[in-house]
């Protein structure tokens, strides 16, 4: 994994040729006002959940989105397969603009765009066979004809997944397989379209650690072989071991961004410093002197004024409360590597 | 090691549970360990391995269907040996437990102060007016501001909810705190607060009343930034046990290694490795090694003949062959 995080450290931020390019998302959701609220106009309030996202995700790369619960990075993957409408920015997939089709101009897309869950346990269907649950989508999207010709792709489907030798599972149920098993069903349902971009939400954190990497590993071969994978996690230590790039999330926007490693290891953004100094580590003589934030996130219907981490910040100043921040190169960091500060340097010039 | 007699000594104990169908689970095996006053313990291992089961044994909160045998000794007097008779008097007010989801276990429809009395005034300890001041001694000591006793369950972020259920634990002034997954449902920053608060709980009490915290949790790096001792589970049964940093660096058990290996550190280089196979079943009979099948380092008798509990270093135990010398030494 660490030669996948080199090659990441080398790898410029793939703005040309990128399979995926979301600039500026923005999505928010209403908050229902009720009928008492309604009557007693109360002001219609929003949760900015995605408040300006901007990042890429190139093939045969792996991206993490970081960040705390509430951060808007699952509502990110969302608004990126257009479940969730954005409200503004732009989505482009394989250099076409996708933000704006409708729900039959996007049914292509679906194939080339697949999600896999958090939960194997709640994403299959329990009265489906492994072979009802991986064939599902090719009979959705009528691809394949003949029966022998889908029966061929579920298997190898199941293979690329590795689910071998797939005899032994194709007639099982979910609930004659254990959690790591589950999630690879769950994974070659989705490669059984072929997709470019995989996006994994929280792929491994209900599984126990022993079948982790397994799965991990999975995922990292697949982009190796040319995938897209955009990973949303809250795990850092995970995020800095196979992804490529991570980019961390904070109150519905990317606060920092960068090489996997560089992020971790000189991270610049106050939130990233904070967050990375509160990650246990295994080594039990290497304990974290962890620079607590007090409070929790607060929440993204009242987003705070200029740089929105400046509530909780250790080393805000007065303009803070003024600037709202934007992604900007550094200096003394590795090419690629940006922050949303506006207390780091340089500014030297635009 | 301090002269101090150990605070809590649980001895040989066993758990199984009736199947449905008939049989018996053998969830707990043999399990021994002991603890003196103020010390911290990580109860580390995967689902199913018991770790859970033998604290709900120690707190004699099992369903009727577990049969339970062994002793749990609290400051030398085995509490489990009259049943709910014996238990009960300790629960709570000597050994209590921050059940796992603890933090979504209140009851929404009654303050936060008045869930955390419950136990004190079931107790005898406290009623009305010394209850509701002792209410906000223990939230302004799990870090809530104690005027907010009179909130509401879903007043409080996800956060307070755990500190309340912390305070709720330690309402009887217990000298035995069992957490149970404490932090896994929260974020990485929280989960920092409520850890920086075990540790300076187990710190301060432990001085004033010996507190002595067990953690269980299936997460190594969180045991090894909070526990002096860890005992890791396999099976059932605990396959190694020792200080923290002897088991990181010197393990003695290949379980403990490869578990390690199988969990990624945040600037660690080395290749995550998943243990392939799976545990075995507890239903039946297991012969020689429970994890043989899955182990990297597997010789001749481990296929046969089961792992005693060995001692290689001082206050470092293992329940592998490689401890025996007199297995590995052997001519080839």
């Amino acid at each position: 994994m660490s030669q996948a995080a080199e090659a990441a450290a080398a790898k410029v931020s793939a703005a040309d040729g990128s399979l995926l390019e979301v600039d500026d998302l923005i999505s928010h959701y209403p908050v229902p006002r009720g009928l008492l609220g309604a009557m007693m106009r109360r002001p219609r309030l929003t949760v900015k959940a995605v408040d300006g996202v901007t990042f890429s995700v190139a093939a045969g790369e792996m991206v993490a989105l970081v960040g705390e619960s509430g951060c808007g990075k699952t509502t990110t993957a969302q608004t990126v397969i257009r479940m969730v409408a954005n409200q503004g920015g732009s989505i482009r997939f394989d250099g076409a603009e996708i933000g704006e089709l409708s729900p039959g101009q996007l049914r292509p897309l679906r194939r080339e765009i697949q999600i896999i869950y958090q939960d194997p346990y709640e994403s299959l269907d329990p009265r489906f066979t492994v072979r009802d649950t991986i064939e599902e989508p090719i009979r959705v999207h009528s691809l394949v004809p003949r029966k022998e010709d889908r029966e061929a792709k579920v298997y190898e489907a199941m293979e690329r997944a590795g689910l071998t030798p797939p005899e032994l599972f194709i007639d099982r149920y979910p609930h004659e397989l254990s959690g790591g098993q589950r999630q690879r069903v769950a994974i070659a349902a989705a490669l059984v379209l072929e997709p470019k971009l995989l996006i994994a939400d929280e792929p491994v954190s209900m599984l126990d650690v022993s079948v982790r990497a397994g799965i991990l590993a999975l995922l990292d071969g697949l982009r190796r072989e040319g995938m897209g994978v955009l990973m949303i996690t809250h795990d850092l230590s995970t995020a800095a071991h196979f992804a490529d790039r991570i980019a961390v999330m904070y109150l519905g926007r990317i606060v920092e961004e960068g090489p996997a490693r560089d992020v971790v290891r000189n991270p610049q953004h106050p939130y990233t410093k904070a967050l990375i100094s509160v990650v246990p580590r295994r080594d039990p003589d290497q304990r974290a002197f962890p620079q607590i934030l007090t409070g929790e996130t607060p929440n993204p219907v009242r987003v705070p004024p200029g740089c929105r981490f400046h509530p909780r910040c250790p080393v805000a100043e007065e303009r803070c409360k003024e600037t709202d921040p934007e992604l900007r190169a550094l200096d003394g960091v590795a090419v690629g590597h940006r922050a949303a500060c506006i207390l780091l340097g340089p500014p030297s010039g635009p | 090691m301090s002269a101090r007699p150990p605070v809590i000594r649980v001895e040989d104990l066993n758990v199984w549970f009736d199947l449905p169908g008939g049989g018996e689970l053998h969830a707990v095996q043999g399990v021994t360990f002991e603890l003196r006053a103020g010390a911290r313990m990580g109860l580390v291992g995967e689902s199913g391995c018991g770790k859970t089961t033998t604290i709900l044994a120690m707190m004699g909160l099992l369903p009727a269907t577990a049969s339970v045998s062994g002793k749990v000794l609290l400051d030398g007097e085995d509490i489990l040996v009259g049943g709910e008779e014996t238990i009960s008097p300790h629960r709570w007010s000597d050994i209590s437990m921050v059940f796992q989801g603890a933090m979504n276990a209140f009851n929404p429809v009654r303050t936060i102060g008045a869930q955390i009395a419950e136990p004190m005034v079931l107790h005898g300890m406290a009623t009305g007016k010394s209850a509701r001041s002792r209410v906000a001694e223990l939230l302004e000591l799990v870090g809530i501001a104690g005027d907010r006793a009179n909130r509401y369950p879903h007043e409080f972020s996800g956060g307070m909810r755990q500190r309340a259920a912390i305070a709720m634990a330690l309402a009887c002034s217990p000298k035995v705190l069992l957490a149970d997954e404490p932090t896994t449902a929260l974020d990485v920053m929280v989960q920092a607060q409520i850890l920086e608060l075990l540790v300076s709980l187990s710190t301060t009490l432990g001085q004033e009343l010996g507190l002595t915290v067990i953690l269980v949790t299936h997460d190594l790096p969180v045991v090894a930034q909070v526990c002096d001792r860890a005992a890791v589970m396999y099976a059932g049964e605990i396959v190694e046990m020792g200080g923290m940093s002897e088991i990181y660096h010197d393990p003695r058990h290949p379980y403990s290694r490869m578990l390690f290996a199988a969990t990624p550190d945040l600037l660690g280089d080395d290749e995550v490795l998943s243990i392939p196979g799976a545990p075995p079943r507890l239903d039946r009979e297991i012969v020689g090694c429970p994890f043989r099948p899955r182990c990297d380092s597997a010789f001749e008798p481990c296929s046969t003949v089961r792992p005693g509990r060995r001692e290689p270093v001082a206050g470092h135990e293992a329940r592998c062959h490689l401890n025996d010398p007199s297995l590995t030494e052997l001519p080839s």
